[in-house]
């Protein structure tokens, strides 16, 4: 395989603390190595006066399966003035808020992301995910099932039996090829089948006779008997309603008194996810205001947490989520269309179109959320920019948040140019924040806080020997004076990626499929033939295929990257 | 000594049923019985038996013979049919696997075709009315699980989706139906007296055309609003008391098939039911799902919406995908004469279509890949024979409700027979050639 060094560049690596000194960064057989171990035939890629990253990774993004793809198919309007004709390395592609996979792989490598986890995937479904994934170019790919209102957990841990648990999530990941214990409004979505929901974490469940608090400690409890590589992964419960803020500190204590048991390095129990729309105050769309400080005060001082933002992006936008009853409720307020799938056993999904104007209070006020969250977090390790893409927003504006985290210039220009700016400001804390992120803090925030929160802060999100050689070089200096509009620019489209030792990206344009992996977690546990039967039982009785016919065979992912847990004792 | 396959997915309809059960001859070449299919499930797999099955692609002569050719000579002539056309048509794709259809796509986009299924003359319609209106539904397991009340709208499942009744939606008892057939009422809206009408509990035998009233005056009841006395033939006594049935269930479904959708106000219907489904969300659950017809139609829907975020009718001619149905629908192409040539793959147009199309495929340069001697492949100037995909071939499917299921392989396709993927990849690969520097 190729060597190359990258010469010169301002490097910026949370992993080695190294602050936009210079340095060389040689790659050889795909590996980040000393520059001492490549040869003089390394290819050099000169990077002075440029800034140089690891790969970011993305830690929670709707882009593979049904419900992108019934958000794709049900919104041709999406598509219109979008698309990209094929070139000699890459295939047409479109598509905004839902682009096609294609597109979704290219715009992630543009900006320098090279590796994505897919949020939620329902079980049943996963071959699809798997399907779109294979059809993603170039960057690394895991996918999270749901657990939160499957019917298996909900009766293991209504009895409190968290070994049974353990050796379920083992089974399902293993059979859809997950990488997590995702959990999307706990026991509410399983009530909106009967068109209920779950709006605190002591609301029972409806015949399961089972709480949301009841699902997420006995969840949090099996994932560190496993030692996953991740925590779980939680969306709570009551998201996007004003007020909600106590539901989510209620939820975050939760995480109290548990610690990480795992041999990856991650240290959080619970990772909360697009914190944006769980950090509501007042009761009502008219008296509705930011609660970010409440929920980051305690965010801050809780080591044992992880969270990312969903940062809103004040675009037209495609809602989607497994939280079922919180998208009928979206669609009774904008009367946009509505699509819904419930999912035997296991879970929901709802899609709706939105539209965040800056022209709409409420919307003002979301945006300021967003960025008031990464703003206050004091250990940027824990907290990560996402859009919750694309609910919040599409990915593609990632480079426009870390302007705006990086500029208060450009956040006071923003919040100048909204409609009712007065009014936004009383309701939030944005216009009184003058901290603006460094790049360093961008590069804990998109790279090696994700990395170390999945777990794979052994390969991903930093620079240093031994790690894949995921590197990406920005056209940026930070030594020269710049405009806030650069700091976008430059992150929209690097001047050069490289994926696994593979360029794939070269002065923004792709240049290379690159070598795409999928990464699942087999999680072995001592054999449990009760959980077997279990299994074998609801099959016959309730599943709509066979067993036989469930499992996420091979080859659908022909390229996998296994993390193995051994939790068997 | 005969073996059994087990868990065989059934390539015929949308139902996909995945619980057949197969017996093979020994050497895995011949098929000897089938078990839990229906009978036209069944039929299908005989069918790869049947021993005037044609197994060499054969030329059109200009005398309407048919001359044997070589799989060489049958990809060399479909490259250059394609390689030539300014504008080819690629249609069916709805009985083939998930993954042939990929390798279509990447030919459509390298010669600039389009790429339509068998929605375009089906469900095309209720594609539409989802982009207009968004769709509320569930997976029919959750039909099992839940639903007591069951309303089939210009549908037949007894003839066309024979074991959807047993499987999913009136008989089977699930985790909250434990009684089956007996928790449940059954609704019937269809003009015909039909054999699932005869099994309703409710027949509402609605004027031919009038779907779109009959759902109208149902979304006034539901309001309590005044009604006509008679609305498309229905006591207004009657409708009311169809309301309140649908209202007074636990979880309800509409399952609706060509009847409406391809009824007059075509899309019109699937609208009004949609929005139907979703005011009675207001007092209850309530889902609705098309009755797809082809066993991977509705994979095809997914595959063209990932790779190109279109359903059907997807135009790849410019350079970029665009999709305008009625424009770039197959039928409104074929009868302005807007594309020279036609390749088919996985479906039959040439009995499905208007008499007006068919006669221009039979026109133009064809190409038609199909296991069987059908009435396209009796019009094409090629015919491709392939492996039966779900019998001779795996590959991805997805049934009605949008849930993939691979297809297995259970016997051998006869000696030197390609699949669609095989033969699709060597199209591919002569076209990189044909394109070379292009
Ligand atoms: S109902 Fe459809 S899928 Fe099931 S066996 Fe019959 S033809 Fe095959
Ligand atoms: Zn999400």
């Amino acid at each position: 395989m190729a060597e190359y060094i990258i010469k010169n560049g301002f490097v910026f690596d949370p992993t080695q603390g190294i602050k936009g000194d210079k340095a060389d960064i040689a790659v050889k057989d795909g590996k980040i190595v000393k520059s001492t171990e490549v040869s003089s035939k390394a290819k050099t890629i000169d990077a002075s006066g440029k800034t140089v990253m690891a790969g970011a990774v993305e830690i929670h993004a709707h882009i593979a399966g049904p419900k992108v793809n019934e958000g794709r198919n049900y919104r041709p309007e999406d598509k219109l003035f979008t698309y990209r004709p094929k070139s000699a390395s890459s295939r047409m592609a479109g598509g905004f808020s839902i682009p096609t996979t294609f597109k979704t792989g290219y715009e992630y490598a543009r900006m320098g992301y090279t590796t994505a986890m897919e949020a939620a995937m329902p079980p049943l479904y996963a071959r699809h995910v798997h399907e779109e994934i294979k059809d993603t170019p170039i960057i690394d790919e895991g996918a999270y099932p749901v657990f939160g209102n499957n019917w298996f957990v909900l009766e293991y841990l209504k009895n409190k039996e968290i070994e049974n648990t353990c050796a379920y999530i083992s089974w399902l990941l293993e059979a859809s090829k997950g990488y997590a214990v995702k959990v999307v409004n706990p026991g509410g979505t399983e009530a909106w089948g009967w068109g209920l929901n779950c709006l605190t974490i002591d609301d029972p469940v409806p015949y399961f006779d089972i709480t949301p608090r009841e699902i997420v400690t006995g969840l949090i409890e099996a994932n560190e008997a496993l030692g996953l590589p991740h925590s779980v992964h939680i969306h709570q419960n009551s998201l996007g309603n004003p007020g909600n803020y106590t539901v989510t500190l209620d939820t975050l204590k939760l995480a109290e008194g548990f610690k990480a048991k795992n041999k990856f390095g991650r240290e959080q129990v619970l990772h909360s996810t697009h914190l944006q729309f769980h950090s509501y105050g007042g009761d009502s769309w008219a008296n509705f205001e930011s609660k970010s400080k409440e929920v980051m005060d305690y965010v801050n001082k809780q080591k044992n947490i992880t969270v990312d933002t969903g940062c809103v992006t004040l675009d037209e936008t495609t809602t989607m989520t497994a939280d079922g009853p919180f998208e009928h409720h979206l669609t009774e307020l904008n009367h946009l269309k509505w699509a819904n799938v419930d999912v035997e056993l296991e879970t929901a999904a709802g899609i709706v179109p939105y539209i965040y104007s800056p022209d709409i209070k409420v919307c003002e006020i979301q945006w300021a959320i967003g960025l008031e969250l990464a703003l206050m977090a004091k250990d940027p390790m824990r907290c990560f920019i996402t859009t919750d893409h694309p609910n919040a927003g599409p990915f593609t504006r990632y480079p426009r948040i870390i302007k705006w985290l990086m500029s208060a210039e450009a956040r006071k220009k923003q919040i100048e140019s909204f409609k009712h700016s007065a009014k936004m400001v009383e309701a939030t804390h944005i216009a009184g924040i003058d901290r603006e992120l460094s790049l360093y803090e961008i590069a804990q925030m998109t790279r090696a806080g994700p990395a170390k929160s999945l777990g794979l802060s052994h390969q991903y999100g930093g620079l240093a020997p031994g790690m894949d050689a995921d590197i990406v070089v920005y056209d940026f200096n930070p030594e020269k004076p710049h405009k806030p509009e650069d700091i976008e620019k430059a992150f929209s489209a690097a001047a050069y990626v490289m994926k696994t030792g593979v360029p794939v990206v070269i002065n923004g344009e792709i240049v290379s499929n690159g070598n795409k992996r999928t990464l699942w977690v087999k999680a072995k546990v001592n054999e449990n033939p009760q959980v077997m039967r279990d299994i074998r039982d609801k099959f016959l009785r309730y599943y709509s295929v066979t067993q036989a016919n469930y499992d996420v065979s091979s080859h659908f992912v022909p390229n996998p990257h296994v993390i193995e847990v051994d939790a068997t004792h | 000594m005969s073996k059994s396959v087990t868990d065989v997915i059934c390539p015929f309809c949308g139902t996909l049923c995945d619980d057949l059960e197969v017996i093979v001859s020994d050497d895995g070449k011949k098929i000897e019985d089938i078990y839990n299919a229906c009978a036209i499930g069944a039929e299908k797999f005989m069918h790869a038996q049947a021993p005037e099955r044609v197994k060499r692609p054969r030329m059109q002569q200009p005398d309407g013979s048919y001359k044997e050719v070589s799989y060489d000579e049958a990809v060399e002539y479909t490259a250059r049919m394609l390689f030539n056309a300014k504008k080819p048509l690629m249609y069916g794709w709805s009985s083939t696997s998930c993954e042939a259809q990929s390798v279509g796509h990447e030919i459509a986009e390298k010669v600039g075709a389009i790429v339509d299924n068998t929605a375009t003359v089906c469900h095309g319609t209720t594609l539409i009315a989802v982009q207009d209106v968004g769709i509320p539904s569930c997976t029919l397991g959750e039909i099992k699980n839940r639903a007591d009340r069951i309303i089939f709208w210009g549908c037949n499942p007894c003839h066309a989706h024979p074991r959807h009744q047993s499987r999913y939606s009136v008989f089977p008892r699930g985790f909250f139906t434990n009684k089956g057939h007996m928790n449940r009422k059954v609704i019937v809206v269809d003009p015909r007296v039909t054999d699932t009408a005869k099994l309703a509990d409710y027949h509402y035998q609605v004027e031919q055309g009038r779907d779109y009233e009959l759902l109208s005056a149902f979304r006034v009841a539901l309001r309590n609003e005044p009604l006509p006395e008679t609305v498309a033939g229905i006591p207004r006594e009657k409708i009311i008391e169809g309301a309140e049935v649908m209202k007074s269930g636990r979880f309800g479904i509409i399952f609706f098939g060509m009847g409406v959708t391809q009824s007059l106000s075509k899309n019109h219907n699937i609208d009004n039911a949609i929005m139907l489904t979703k005011d009675l969300n207001e007092f209850t659950k309530f889902s609705i799902m098309a009755m797809r017809g082809h066993y991977n139609v509705t994979g095809s829907g997914q595959v063209l919406g990932w790779q190109f975020g279109y359903p059907f009718s997807v135009d790849l001619s410019r350079g970029f995908a665009r999709y305008n149905p009625g424009e770039t629908s197959s039928n409104d192409l074929l009868r302005r004469g807007e594309v020279d040539a036609v390749f088919v793959l996985g479906s039959d147009p040439g009995a499905h279509f208007p008499i007006s199309s068919v006669k221009k495929i039979a026109e133009l340069p064809s190409v038609c890949v199909d296991p069987h001697i059908t009435p396209t492949s009796e019009i094409s100037k090629l015919h491709v024979p392939v492996a039966f995909v779900g019998v001779e071939v795996g590959g991805n499917c997805y049934r009605m409700d949008n849930v993939p299921i691979e297809a297995r392989k259970v016997v051998d396709p006869p000696e030197g027979v390609l699949t669609d993927v095989e033969f699709l990849t060597r199209v591919n690969a002569r076209l990189d050639q044909l394109m070379g520097g292009k």
